[in-house]
């Protein structure tokens, strides 16, 4: 018999698609990440009709200085019953390198 | 020394050895490692080299009296012992900006280790570092993206990239390259590459080989929603040629494209990175003939040299060895180097190698890619080692994986994103590496497969060219 498993292609939404969507607990540590290096959490969902455009739409706007680890998670949620079936994304930003140190999606839509 | 003309032979000394020189800020400088024949004192030996490497002759020309020489000579400014190496000191030389030719690494290096290496008064002799006045940086074009960029455009973020080189290197058709390219990518790899010495063989022509990855890059796109590429590599025997083989993989909307920039040579390799951004294509760059350049402890270049040529010349992406792999790379100098592609001030550390401070400016970053005999076990070191802005390439950790490419690839990327996601958190990752991967192979059979095939393979060599230091 052959043991060979039959590898199904996935679709992933890049960083963190292929561990298991992280816990509220890991995504707090992942927010204290960005906290702690001075970057500033911001949201973004989209349809996943849409998922491959670079532009998502913005939740709000990104919180800049924010420290609060239970702010950003209350906003997370907020974005997540205002559109049920987007995906959510969670980013670090930085002003710095005009870069996301941290992006991965939160919730699948 | 006397205005007037006198033929003869003079010793270098008298007018290249400057010990109460300081370097000026627009100072092109360099630290050479140098071995002189028995006999000839270190100040005459370090002067040779200043001259030779500028002005000099052998001989006293007449001519010289029809320019200021004051004005255009090299320096040698200092003289240092070697640590742990009694035949060998250091000589730092500077050389006026006005030596230069702007934006030309080519002319850099046709001065700096032209003729000079040849010269029978030493019997070694090795560039260690350069440091480029920001002056000259800014006449530079640089890498056509940079890390930013190019990130942006993959839409890659918060993690190295993943990819591999497809194998066997040579003999595919284009048709089965293609498929092993859409099999790494479906499986979850952002890149694939172009072994180096594939160019356009009878096997496969180069333009069969674009048609056939270029569908395999836009399936795997569509089918797992992520972008995807594959370093197209335009090495060819002629520019031309080279730029023809560009034109259609931007004509196919390739991201991204490949150049071997030591055989191509600087010029191929500046022009091509103008073209690239020109026409907004990503380029990756590989370092064929680099060790035989640059392994070398006492003659030649050393790599960290190369680097910051390469980065100056162009480049988005470079092979940087991997530390922990099958290729020679101490985990300090690779760091030094590193630091030269990416950041944009790297401080003087003798503990990484690096002689002088250096001033990047505005200049983009290049990724550092590291590629060679590592598999997933390696994945939280390369992770600790090269950080976010690199790219992770594993050949045969991917396409040998038991149940073939794309279980390969998933293996890599879960292997990549648990290691990244543990480092978040504030984990020890290098030492906690066997906990990190067990746990998240819980979720990944590709995973579990993968850390059993590749469990008892490590390359424990000693390094040739180690820093010099006791």
């Amino acid at each position: 018999m052959n043991t060979q498993g039959d590898y199904q292609t996935k679709n992933t939404l890049e960083t963190f698609g292929f561990i298991p969507k992280l816990t509220a607990e890991e995504v707090q540590k992942q927010i204290a990440y960005m906290i702690a290096n001075g970057w500033s959490p911001a949201i973004e969902h989209e349809h996943p009709s849409n998922s491959m455009d670079h532009y998502w739409t913005m939740w709000k706007l990104p919180f800049f200085g924010e420290t609060n680890m239970a702010n950003v998670l209350a906003e997370l949620e907020a974005c997540r019953r205002s559109y049920p079936d987007h995906h959510v994304r969670l980013i670090g930003y930085d002003a710095y390198t005009q870069s996301q140190p941290v992006c991965f999606v939160v919730y699948e839509g | 020394m006397s205005n007037t003309y006198q033929a003869g032979v003079k010793e270098y000394r008298d007018k290249y050895w400057t010990p109460d020189y300081v370097p000026l800020d627009t100072d092109l400088l360099a630290c050479f490692k140098v071995i002189g024949q028995s006999g000839v004192p270190r100040e005459e030996v370090a002067a040779a080299v200043a001259a030779e490497s500028s002005t000099g002759t052998w001989s006293t020309v007449w001519s010289e009296y029809l320019t200021d020489l004051e004005f255009y000579k090299g320096r040698a400014y200092r003289i240092e012992d070697v640590p742990g190496d009694p035949d060998a000191f250091y000589t730092f030389i500077a050389y006026p900006l006005d030596l230069f030719e702007e934006g030309s690494v080519v002319n850099v290096l046709t001065s700096l280790v032209g003729n000079v290496f040849g010269f029978k008064a030493l019997r070694s002799l090795r560039l260690e570092d350069l440091r480029f006045p920001i002056a000259y940086i800014k006449t530079c074009g640089g890498p056509p993206a940079g890390i930013q960029l190019e990130r942006d455009r993959l839409n890659k973020y918060g993690r190295p990239l993943l990819g591999c080189t497809i194998k066997p290197k040579l003999g595919l058709s284009a048709k089965n390259y293609g498929r092993a390219v859409y099999e790494c990518l479906r499986g979850g790899l952002d890149l694939t590459k172009d072994d180096e010495n594939i160019n356009s063989q009878p096997f496969m022509r180069w333009r069969d080989r674009w048609d056939f990855v270029a569908e395999a890059i836009d399936k795997a796109e569509r089918e797992t929603g992520e972008r995807k590429g594959h370093y197209l590599n335009v090495t060819a025997a002629t520019p031309e040629e080279m730029y023809k083989r560009a034109e259609y993989a931007k004509e196919l909307n390739m991201p991204i494209i490949m150049h071997d920039f030591l055989t191509g040579g600087f010029t191929a390799n500046t022009g091509l990175a103008n073209w690239c951004r020109e026409n907004g294509i990503l380029l990756h760059i590989h370092r064929a003939m680099h060790a035989v350049i640059d392994r070398n402890p006492h003659h030649g270049i050393h790599f960290r040299v190369l680097a910051k040529c390469l980065r100056l010349s162009g480049g988005d992406q470079l092979h940087t060895g991997t530390v922990v792999g099958k290729l020679e790379g101490d985990r300090n100098s690779t760091l030094g180097f590193v630091d030269q592609l990416r950041e944009s001030f790297v401080p003087e550390d003798r503990s990484r190698g690096v002689f002088f401070d250096q001033d990047w400016g505005s200049m983009p970053g290049v990724f550092a890619v590291a590629s060679g005999g590592i598999h997933v076990w390696h994945m939280p070191a390369l992770v600790t080692i090269f950080g976010d802005d690199s790219c992770l390439q594993f050949g045969g950790g991917t396409q040998g994986h038991p149940w073939g490419n794309a279980a390969g690839a998933c293996a890599n990327r879960v292997a990549l994103e648990a290691s990244v996601k543990a480092r978040n958190e504030g984990r020890e990752i290098e030492k906690e590496a066997r906990d990190i991967l067990t746990e998240a192979a819980k979720h990944s059979p590709e995973l579990a497969i993968a850390m059993d095939t590749w469990k008892e393979i490590v390359f424990e060599f000693d390094t040739v060219d180690k820093l010099d230091v006791q």
